[in-house]
């Protein structure tokens, strides 16, 4: 058992008692570090100014990833590296490559955006991929700047380029980490972090009424926003076992601590679709927290995993104690934020059936704006046609109701039917009488139906040879 | 001029520029939270804090009836009250505040107070307010020819109506200040402030103190946008006010969302139109009527309503016209400054009009609009009066033309509509031309002071705020150039009531018109007195004494600047100086609606190439490729920022930005979550922008420059057009609204 999470700051080690759970790694820096490079802009993750990079060993080197700090609470830096806009220059004050860079462009104006474009910046220059424009408001998507118009800033990107990362703390860093449980006790509050699936079974049938915390991208806003306070955690970020991705069989297999970036690419090899839909949800920082699993538990009617997963007829793997049972997706949700889980349980995989021959699939993420937006409308269809004939056929919608909902009075009006423009007007007819949805401040309930028919409409021209494109440029 | 970076930058990629939150806190620091109303309008019943005050960590509250000054920060018109007294006016209304050891704890207390409410019905939009005739200042009416006669006998009319929706500022940096009391009852507050003197003098009558008493200092915002020229008046005040009640120091800083719900916006309008014209498009008579929703109180908004009347002609010669203009008054946040200050808004009324008469007759919208330009010898009056004397709009919109290949991507757009059932393409080249100066002619002076010291460097300051633009370069530039120095002998320091008193707000575009030219007459007043000093040692007249490169030179003679300033020391001679500047030429009766309030005009155009998907509404900008004239730039890169900043923040506010309120006057878009400013992947590859080389400042600016500020936001008007063009069918005019959300957009699919 560990007491107090052990991280290093910058090449420092940390370990910092007297400190509340669900404080903010942002809160922390600005005052128990007093390092006030790293600013709040929004306090829920979705303007970037409060980037921080996480530094975590990978083999023989530190892979970087950007977080939000203005959700992340502190004791999920455990075994990792905090590196903030204070530590990216050398020693001697000489600026970063990507300081430079910026500087060079003319990428700040108001300048207090700017400590979080750095650091995005630094865990881009040194990452895997090449540095190219896609990669560059990829990484740059959860960032937001009133000032430049972005021009400079991704120019600065690509001047800067791609570069190793000094590897000087590796050892420092694979030494934190004992296998130790982060049990903490703070006043009322309570944060523990199970090592294996086994202990998390343990723990949360011994507390069935803590607050399961996986990503913290929602649950971060719990405490910032709505100022609710937490007395138990049981965090899942250090359940080495549900972080797997894997295949048996026909089944692609992914634990439900899985990483939504690190998820991101399996999912686009099997479900091209879905990964295009994923790159759009949230934002580096978000996808380098959130996590499917959370998604699903969360049980928003607007998350945009669970009308694919139901499209794609995936089935969750749910656990209490020692006992599993499955569950289809579209079963999971019984209500307004309601799940199936039971006092005690919880996800522990995502089970998804690797697409078959002949099965077509395509999802739809419609939303005001193009990156890290909340979707009005999300629609995810799957299906297979013989002869010219829907033999098969499963639509998941999101935004529609007040859960993530299969469309099955659509289905039926389509199943068995010939794949043309004639059934596929009959299923947007029935699509009218499958759902109700609400009007706010995303959209219109007549938008919201319009969309929905006409997403259908566009899943059969693109599976039965449109002869014209029928999709905007991803990366104009 | 040429090119330096921000005097910040090394500062803003290390983390090391300070905002008022990263200020090393004074002991015993309170931190203040306002309690917002939860209600659109309601009469106040009951305010009892004493569980308030009995809560842990709580130092003081504050209500309308504990202020010993006066209640209000309304800068031009009273009407804006610290806290309310007997009613709230709008959801968000500041209604008590409480000083607390931490933020949490403040919050915590603020939610004890028992507050009983009497709910009277609002009044929320444009609509409601004209049809019940609320106004928070009386109607206006701009008259030119006789436009009536002019409809009556036009060859082609139209009716129309765009309504186009307001914009929050997004400054990254929410509202802030922290007020640190002094001995002897002075304040100095740092405030986050577009305009530290209203800041002062507010503080200073709330708190029932002479000006003398308050000090308001500003290093740097956090991003402005005409968001904090009024707004953070009451933030500074209530920090004040709670510091001058408990005796310790108090910050305030606004959560994301309060800030939002808070604090004022841009003014959405309705603008309805009746336009002749003839067979080619020649607009012949006009009637506008523009109704600005202002919201509570009315702030600002007596000015932005008038710039919206001064730019209903964008750069178009309207012969016969009547502009009506409403300030609607509604239960609402005041609505307030935002980079164009309405003048955004009734450019969109004509942009609007040419684009449907462009529309009706079946004509490109480009020629339609070229037809109507101002001319240069005749047509070239605008609706108050003022003659356009400067007007490169067609000689610039023509250049844009030309170098983006506007006849081809025309040709070319309808070709892949022709061939593209399900997406579509749409095109718009739109111009500007933008006014010059605050039109409440007083305001357009500054002040500033320069000291030399005595081994040559510079301190230099002035009544201009940096809020990103630049402001500070560009003045520093301007010392610097005036002394020969080096940039970095130059040195910038905050922005202080103390040492530049009475100044205008850092607004309308003026920054460097104003203060550049304050700063250069100080440093001329020096320099001059130093010329004097090295002309008596060196035995030449004062006129034949040059500052370059860092010497003072004349007679084959040379001296290092510092020895210079160390001898005119010695000599008795003051290296200190002020400056000041009141811009020359404008006037206007606001009575009767003419005269020239205008010192000159600025001048840009934008084209903008979208793509459609017909499906969904959803679209992305293509391309985007712009001329816009600096006059001679100050600085290209700092001018090239705010041309691409400015076009990206009015592309947000025509396309993604929607404000949202719901049937109780509730604002449901009050975070990054739900109110959407453009994002990296928003902006084309293809992003071609060019200061226009051509650009001429014809009257005697700060080295023939032009403001910058503020127009380009107007470029963003090209992608509006745009996305109609792209859904529009050609002889159908259909009322297209702003902001074109996807769901606009599809809406116009039909």
């Amino acid at each position: 058992m560990r007491d107090a999470p052990h991280f290093l700051l910058g090449q420092t080690l940390r370990q910092p008692r007297d400190v509340s759970p669900t404080m903010t790694v942002l809160d922390y820096l600005r005052t128990v570090e007093s390092l006030h490079g790293t600013k709040e802009g929004c306090a829920e993750g979705d303007c970037g100014a409060c980037s921080v990079v996480l530094g975590e060993v990978d083999g023989d080197r530190i892979r970087y990833r950007t977080v939000n700090a203005c959700i992340l609470f502190v004791p999920a830096l455990d075994g990792k590296q905090l590196l903030t806009v204070e530590h990216v220059s050398a020693p001697d004050g000489q600026p970063h490559p990507v300081q430079q860079a910026m500087v060079d462009c003319h990428g700040s104006q108001c300048g207090f955006c700017t400590p979080g474009f750095v650091m995005s910046l630094f865990a881009l220059h040194h990452g895997d991929a090449e540095v190219d424009r896609t990669a560059v408001t990829d990484a740059l998507a959860g960032n937001l700047c009133r000032c430049t118009g972005y021009r400079p800033i991704v120019d600065a990107a690509l001047a800067a380029g791609r570069a190793e990362a000094d590897q000087g703390s590796v050892a420092a860093l694979a030494g934190l980490d004992t296998g130790a449980t982060l049990s903490i006790h703070h006043g009322t509050q309570s944060y523990i972090a199970p090592r294996s699936v086994a202990e998390l079974a343990e723990v949360l049938e011994q507390n069935p009424d803590a607050t399961l915390l996986a990503g913290g991208t929602d649950v971060g806003i719990w405490v910032t926003k709505q100022h609710r306070a937490l007395s138990a955690i049981i965090a899942l970020d250090r359940v080495a076992e549900l972080q797997t991705i894997a295949t048996s069989g026909d089944t692609l297999q992914i634990g439900a601590g899985a990483l939504y970036e690190d998820v991101l690419p399996v999912l686009q090899r099997y479900f091209p679709d879905f990964g295009v839909l994923l790159h759009r949800l949230g934002s580096r920082q978000i996808r380098n927290r959130g996590t499917i699993g959370g998604n699903i538990g969360n049980a928003s009617p607007i998350g945009d995993t669970a009308p694919v997963l139901i499209a794609l007829g995936a089935t969750l793997l749910l656990r209490r104690g020692a006992v599993q049972r499955s569950i289809p997706v579209e079963d999971f949700f019984v209500g307004y934020r309601k799940t199936a889980l039971e006092p005690g349980e919880f996800i522990e995989r995502i089970d998804i059936p690797l697409p078959k021959s002949g099965q077509e699939f395509r999802c739809y993420k419609v939303a005001k704006r193009f990156d890290q937006d909340i979707s009005a409308v999300c629609g995810a269809f799957s299906l297979h046609i013989e002869n010219g004939i829907l033999t098969a056929i499963r639509i998941g919608f999101g935004g529609m109701a007040a859960t993530p909902s299969r469309a099955r009075a659509v289905e039926q009006a389509l199943l068995d039917q010939p794949w043309t423009e004639a059934t596929v007007r009959a299923g947007m007819a029935a699509m009218d009488n499958a759902f109700t949805p609400i009007s706010d401040q995303r959209a219109s309930a007549a938008y919201r139906s319009r969309v929905a028919r006409n997403l259908l409409f566009k899943a059969w021209l693109e599976t039965s040879g449109a002869p014209a494109r029928t999709r905007l440029a991803v990366a104009p | 001029m040429s090119t330096i970076p921000h005097d910040s930058a090394a500062r803003h990629v290390n983390g090391r520029a300070l905002y008022i939150d990263d200020m090393p806190e004074p002991p015993g620091l309170l931190h203040a939270f306002i309690h917002l109303s939860p209600h659109a309008h309601a009469r106040i019943i009951r305010l009892d804090l004493t569980a308030v005050l009995s809560s842990p960590g709580v130092a003081a509250a504050m209500r309308a009836a504990d202020i010993p000054g006066v209640n209000d920060v309304g800068p031009a018109f009273p009407g804006d009250p610290i806290f309310a007294t007997d009613r709230v006016e709008y959801a968000g209304q500041s209604v008590f505040a409480v000083a607390a050891t931490s933020i949490a704890l403040a919050r915590e207390a603020a939610a004890k107070a028992i507050i009983e409410y009497e709910i009277l019905p609002p009044i929320l939009t444009v609509d409601e307010a004209l049809a019940a005739g609320t106004m928070v200042l009386p109607t206006q009416t701009m008259l030119a020819g006789d436009p009536d006669a002019a409809l009556a006998a036009a060859p082609h009319r139209l009716q129309g109506r765009i309504d186009v929706g307001g914009q929050e500022h997004f400054y990254l940096e929410g509202q802030v200040a922290m007020a640190i009391p002094g001995e002897g009852g002075d304040m100095l507050v740092h405030s986050s402030t577009q305009h530290p003197t209203e800041v002062q003098h507010l503080v200073a009558r709330a708190l029932k103190l002479p000006d003398h008493a308050v000090i308001c200092e500003t290093r740097r915002m956090g991003g402005g946008f005409g968001g904090k020229e009024s707004q953070a008046s009451l933030p500074a005040a209530v920090a004040a006010l709670l510091a001058w009640k408990t005796s310790r120091p108090v910050k305030l800083r606004l959560d994301r969302d309060d800030d939002m719900v808070l604090t004022g916006k841009r003014h959405d309008f309705r603008i309805d139109y009746d336009v002749g014209f003839d067979a080619e498009g020649r607009i012949l008579g006009i009637d506008f009527m523009q109704a600005g929703r202002c919201g509570f109180s009315p702030d600002l908004s007596g000015a932005i309503c008038d710039r919206a009347m001064f730019h209903a002609d964008n750069c178009y010669f309207l012969p016969d016209v009547r502009i009506v203009s409403y300030r609607c008054k509604t239960n609402t946040v005041s609505n307030t400054a935002f980079r164009g200050f309405g003048g955004p808004q009734g450019m969109m009324g004509i942009e609007c009009v040419v684009e449907d008469i462009a529309r009706h007759l079946q004509l490109d919208p480009l020629a339609v609009r070229q037809r109507n330009f101002y001319g240069t010898d005749t047509r070239n009056t605008t609706p108050y009066a003022m003659t356009v004397e400067d007007n490169i709009a067609p000689e610039l919109t023509a250049a844009l033309a030309t170098r983006a290949d506007y006849a081809e991507r025309r040709a070319a757009v309808a070709a892949f509509n022709a061939a593209s059932p399900w997406l579509k393409r749409g095109l718009a080249l739109v111009p500007l031309k933008f006014g010059i100066s605050f039109t409440l002619t007083h305001m357009n002076q500054a002040g500033a002071l320069v000291h030399v010291y005595t081994d040559g460097s510079v301190m230099l300051n002035h009544g201009g705020t940096e809020m990103g633009q630049g402001l500070y370069t560009k003045v520093a530039q301007v010392v610097a150039r005036e002394f020969g120095i080096a940039q970095d002998r130059v040195k910038i320091t905050a922005t202080t009531t103390a040492k530049v008193p009475n100044s205008s707000p850092t607004a309308a575009s003026s920054g460097s018109d104003l203060n550049g030219k304050a700063a250069q007459a100080a440093a001329v007043t020096i320099r001059e007195r130093m010329a004097g000093v090295a002309a008596a040692a060196f035995g030449v007249s004062a006129e034949a004494i040059v500052f370059v490169d860092g010497q003072v030179s004349g007679g084959g003679q040379s001296l290092p600047f510092a020895e210079v300033a160390k001898m005119s020391h010695r000599a008795r001679v003051s290296l200190s100086s002020t400056g000041y500047y009141a811009t020359p030429k404008i006037h206007y009766d606001a009575a009767t609606k003419k005269g020239r309030p205008f010192y000159y005009f600025a001048y840009g155009a934008a084209l903008a190439e979208v793509e459609v998907d017909t499906l969904t509404g959803e679209y992305r900008l293509l391309r985007t490729d712009i001329l816009h004239d600096c006059g001679e730039s100050l600085n290209p890169a700092l001018d090239i920022g705010q041309i691409e900043g400015g076009f990206v923040q009015g592309m947000g506010w025509l396309t993604t930005e929607e404000l949202v309120w719901d049937a109780a006057g509730h604002l449901r878009t009050h975070a990054p979550s739900t109110y959407k400013i453009p994002a990296c992947s928003d902006i084309p590859a293809a992003f071609n922008v060019e200061i226009y080389a051509a650009g001429r400042a014809t009257e005697d600016t700060i080295y023939r420059s032009k403001a910058v500020g503020e127009p380009p936001l107007m470029l963003g008007m090209a992608v509006f057009f745009a996305l109609k063009d792209a859904v529009g069918t050609q002889g159908v005019v259909t009322r297209f609204d702003a902001p074109a959300t996807p769901e606009r957009v599809l809406d116009a699919i039909r």
